[in-house]
Formats: structure tokens, sequence, C-alpha cells
């Protein structure tokens, strides 16, 4: 952001003038664009007629209530949803995260305490387990979220477990979510100061002690920005839930959509809808990111980077999936 | 597991198809999302503001909604994507020339999308360039367009190689819902045409989608870690 300022100079009268012109006149080849090539073709085909705006616009529509009932239960049904997948994910991750945390530890250990075959043993099963563990991760991590979804709702079943499609979706989300959330923590942990886990170790503290303690939390206020865009990606993979009929607000879209068929009018309501939410989510974010860079600033301590590990988590997370 | 011996064809024409609409829609993305880029720090105010709702507005939708668009919108304004039919192109990518034009629906909903994604990591680039490189470069008199283009991009370029791989790792996953909007024969159709339609068992036919998933995703993720470590270490 800093940056921006830096690489021009504030712009004076003459460039200014400039700046206003040329923008006007940009406007103008704009404007005239969109009215050849977007409002003309759509008018010519009537997509402006008050027979498709109205129910979604009109109140006084004999079907603007309906209409918007079954938009609310749509959002209702992706708010759960959403709140299930956001809850669940968030658990099960941090429990991955300290699990991995725990196990790497573990690798380390000689277990010198222990017989020798003894010893070798727990160093092996260490070593697999911590294997098992990475190797879940890259695969659920590598798969499309789509796809995890869609296997979840064909193979429960298969095993004999069948439950609302509302939970194959939780399920399917959390199974991806978690995923990447425990890698958040884990990336925010190992960004620590080595210092930290050090000290923690110094005044008798167990590993377990450590990472529930002192790394944790920590690794939680350095992620909050991450792991609240995370939420944006969990609200809008949301919507992946019409791929296994679950109810939600772009499900009941294709049902509005199969009784009225207005397609182009009812998808810009249901576009509304997920920027408005999503994008005071993201504001949301930006605040609370701001929030910690001036608590670290009146702590006294120097603010200090994120580590590059982190960094590029955050921006994974952004640029997650759909 | 016969399926995958028996349907090894139909898989890997799935992992194809798959390879094809995430190279075309990597290019276009990283073309789109370097203007998009480029508007977002240039100087001139409406130009900031065009790239800022741009990013806002697709960074905001799911792309599902995005895929609607393309698919439903684009119709309704009378094209049906031929501008994409670029002679020589198409003969690489049959897909492109062929009349069912959701290939080009489902490939232009992902340029859309993913370009938001690859001008935020761009920027992030831009932004870890010390700010006393684009000074000494302003003081030495250089105009924007010189200190873009010969201080700043040739460093941010650097930075932005983690954040854009894990983009581009990102929309190889997101390819997977276009063969739920009409693109016939891809990985994620093909899952859904053996288990529901061919009725053959889940467990193979999982396996083989996975793999051919995973055979673009984990490899590119493990590359980018050990760039990210090497960049962790010069720095």
């Amino acid at each position: 952001m800093s940056q921006q300022s830096v690489l021009y100079d504030i712009p004076g009268p003459r460039q200014r003038r400039v700046t206003l012109i040329s923008s006007l006149i940009a406007a103008v080849v704009v404007l005239v664009g969109a009215y050849l090539f977007i409002y003309r073709p759509l008018a010519d085909k009537g997509q402006f007629s008050m027979e498709l705006w109205g129910p979604l616009v009109d109140p006084s529509n004999e079907n603007f209530s309906l209409v918007w009932d079954r938009i609310g239960f749509g959002l209702k049904n992706t708010l759960i949803a959403a709140a299930l997948a956001i809850v669940s994910s968030l658990v099960v991750g941090t429990l991955l995260a300290v699990l991995r945390i725990q196990l790497k530890s573990l690798t380390r250990r000689r277990f010198t305490g222990a017989a020798a075959p003894v010893a070798y043993l727990l160093r092996g099963l260490s070593w697999v387990l911590a294997a098992v563990t990475r190797v879940c991760v890259e695969v659920f991590r590598g798969l499309p979220v789509v796809i995890t979804i869609f296997f979840v709702a064909r193979g429960f079943p298969e095993f004999g477990a069948s439950f609302d499609n509302l939970w194959y979706l939780v399920i399917g989300l959390t199974i991806y979510n978690s995923v990447v959330i425990a890698e958040i923590l884990r990336s925010g942990m190992e960004g620590l100061p080595g210092g930290q886990a050090e000290a923690a170790s110094a005044i008798g503290l167990s590993p377990f002690q450590t990472t529930g303690l002192i790394l944790l939390p920590q690794a939680f206020r350095i992620m909050l920005p991450a792991l609240i865009s995370q939420l944006v990606v969990v609200l809008k993979d949301t919507s992946l839930g019409f791929i296994i009929s679950y109810e939600e607000t772009l499900n009941i879209g294709k049902q509005i959509i199969g009784v009225l068929g207005n397609p182009i009018q009812v998808y810009v309501v249901i576009a509304v809808l997920f920027i408005a939410i999503n994008y005071s989510l993201s504001k949301l974010a930006q605040y609370v990111q701001r929030r910690l860079a001036q608590g670290r600033k009146t702590a006294g301590t120097p603010a200090q980077p994120l580590p590059p590990a982190a960094l590029a988590s955050q921006a994974e997370s952004t640029g997650g999936p759909v | 597991m016969n399926v995958l011996i028996d349907k090894f064809d139909v898989f890997a024409g799935g992992f194809w198809l798959t390879l094809q609409i995430c190279v075309l829609a990597a290019i276009g993305a990283l073309i789109l999302g370097a203007v998009v880029a480029v508007l977002r720090i240039s100087p001139v105010p409406p130009l900031r503001a065009v790239g800022t709702t741009y990013v806002n507005v697709f960074r905001n939708l799911p792309l599902t909604v995005v895929l609607f668009f393309a698919a439903f919108g684009l119709p309704a304004l009378g094209s049906n994507a031929d501008f994409l039919r670029i002679p020589g192109l198409d003969s690489i990518f049959s897909r492109l020339g062929t009349d069912l034009p959701y290939f080009r629906f489902g490939t232009i909903a992902l340029v859309l999308y993913t370009a938001a994604f690859v001008c935020e990591a761009l920027r992030s680039g831009v932004n870890a360039v010390p700010a006393g490189q684009a000074e000494a470069a302003r003081s030495l008199g250089l105009t924007f367009g010189q200190n873009l283009r010969h201080v700043v991009l040739p460093q941010s370029w650097k930075a932005s190689v983690v954040p854009l791989g894990s983009v581009i790792i990102a929309m190889i996953k997101n390819s997977a819902l276009v063969g739920f909007f009409g693109v016939v024969g891809d990985l994620s159709q093909t899952a859904d045409q053996l288990t529901s339609a061919g009725g053959y068992p889940f467990i193979p036919v999982a396996i083989g989608i996975s793999v051919g998933y995973l055979i673009m995703t984990v490899p590119l993720g493990a590359l980018l870690d050990r760039i990210e470590k090497r960049q962790a270490v010069a720095r």
C-alpha cells in the first residue's frame, strides 16, 4: 500500500486536468460501448421488462413476497451450512495443526529412556504417523473441494451412512477447509521466534503445554486476518451445495428460474447478495488486521514482519478456491 | 479396480481436457490480472477505481455465479464466445473450435475469476519491494512507467512467484466446476458419468479422479514450497 504513493508524484494542476479530460472521454466511450454491446442486446431480448424483474424488485408484484421468502430461506440455509462448516473446520483444523506440530517434535525425540527396540519402535511409529498426516494434508489440499463434496455425497451412502444433504456439504467443506486452516495455524506457529518455545520449555512446560499455552494463541492472533478471509472462502464454497442439491441460495435461485424463467435477473440479485455479504466480511478482516497492527505498535515491541510462509498461506487463503 | 484399467482412456481424456482448460485459463488470467494490477497501481484515480471494483466484485462472487453468467449472460448478449476461436490455437486446443460453446464459456469464467486473485498476488509482490528503491528511482527522475519497468517490476516478480503459484493451484482446483456446467468429458464430469450413469463402483473411480487432480496440484505445491524455502534463506 505504502508503495503506491512512492511510484509517482502527487499530480500537479496540469496532470490533474489531463487526467480529468481523459477520464471523461474514456467514461463516454465506456458508456456508449455498454449501451451498444450490453444494454441494446439485452433490451432487444426484452431482458429489462417488468415481467422478468417485477417478482424481484416490485413489492406490489404478486410473486414478490413468495420469491423473497424463498431467497431468504436459501440464504438462511447458506449461512447455516457456512456456520457449521466454519466451526467444525476451525476445531478440526486446530487439532490437526497441534497434532502435526507434536508429531514433528516427536520424530526428533530419541526416546533414550526406553530399551533400544522399544525406542526404535516408537521412533518408527512417530515417523509413520507424521508421514500419514502429511499425506492426508497434501491429498485433501490438492483435491478440488467440489470433488471432495461430490465424493462425500456419493461415498458415504455407499458405506451405509446416509445423512441430510446439509451434512454432506458440511463434511466436504470441513475436510477441505480444516486442512487449509491447519496449515495456516501451523505456519503461524513455525513462524514464531524460536525463543518462545525455548523459554516455555526452560520454565518446564511440556511440548504439549508449550503448543497449547504459548504457540497456538499467538498463531491465532497473527493469522486472524488469514483465518477471516478463509471464512469468506467457506461462505462462497457453500454455493457448491447445488451439486448435491442442498437447498442453498444458488439452488433456490435455480428453482425460481425454473418457475419464472428469468435467469439473468435472479443471478444478478444473488450476485449482489453474495458481494454484499463477502465484501463486509473482507472489510472486517482488514479492520482486524489494522487493529492488530496498532496493538503491536502500542505494546512497545517493534512490529514484526510476517514470516514468508505466513504471507504465502495468507495469499493462498485469499486466492483460495471458488 | 477393473474400471481403472478398462476406462483408462476415459480418465486420461478427462485429465487431458482439464489440463487444456487450465493452461488456457492460466494464460488468460495472468494477462488480464497483470492489466488489472497495473490499473490498480496507476497514478490515474479513475483507472484505480476500475481496478479496485473489478477485484472486489470477482473476489466476492462464488465462481459458480460467474460460470452461470458466462453460460447465460453471454448468449443473452448475443455472443457464444466466438472470439476465442483463434485460428491455429483451436487446432491445438480442439475444443475451442467446436460448436458447443461451454468449453469457451468455462474458460472465460475461470479467466475472469482468477484474474482478480492474480492481480492481488502481483500487487503483493509490488508491495514487497522496499520503498527506498522506488524513492531512489523517483529521485533519479524516472517516470512512473520507467520506474515500474526497470526498478519495481523486476524485483516484485520474485516476491510474487509463490502467491501466484498458489493462485494457479487454486485455479486448477476450481476448474473442476466447469464439468458441472456443461463441459463434457473433463475429470469432474467423468466422475459423475462413471458413478451415476455408468454404474461403476465408487472407490476406484474416486481414486482415478483424485490421482488426475493430484498429478497437477501436488508437484506444483511442492515446487512452490522449495522456492519459498530458498527465498526465506536468501533473506
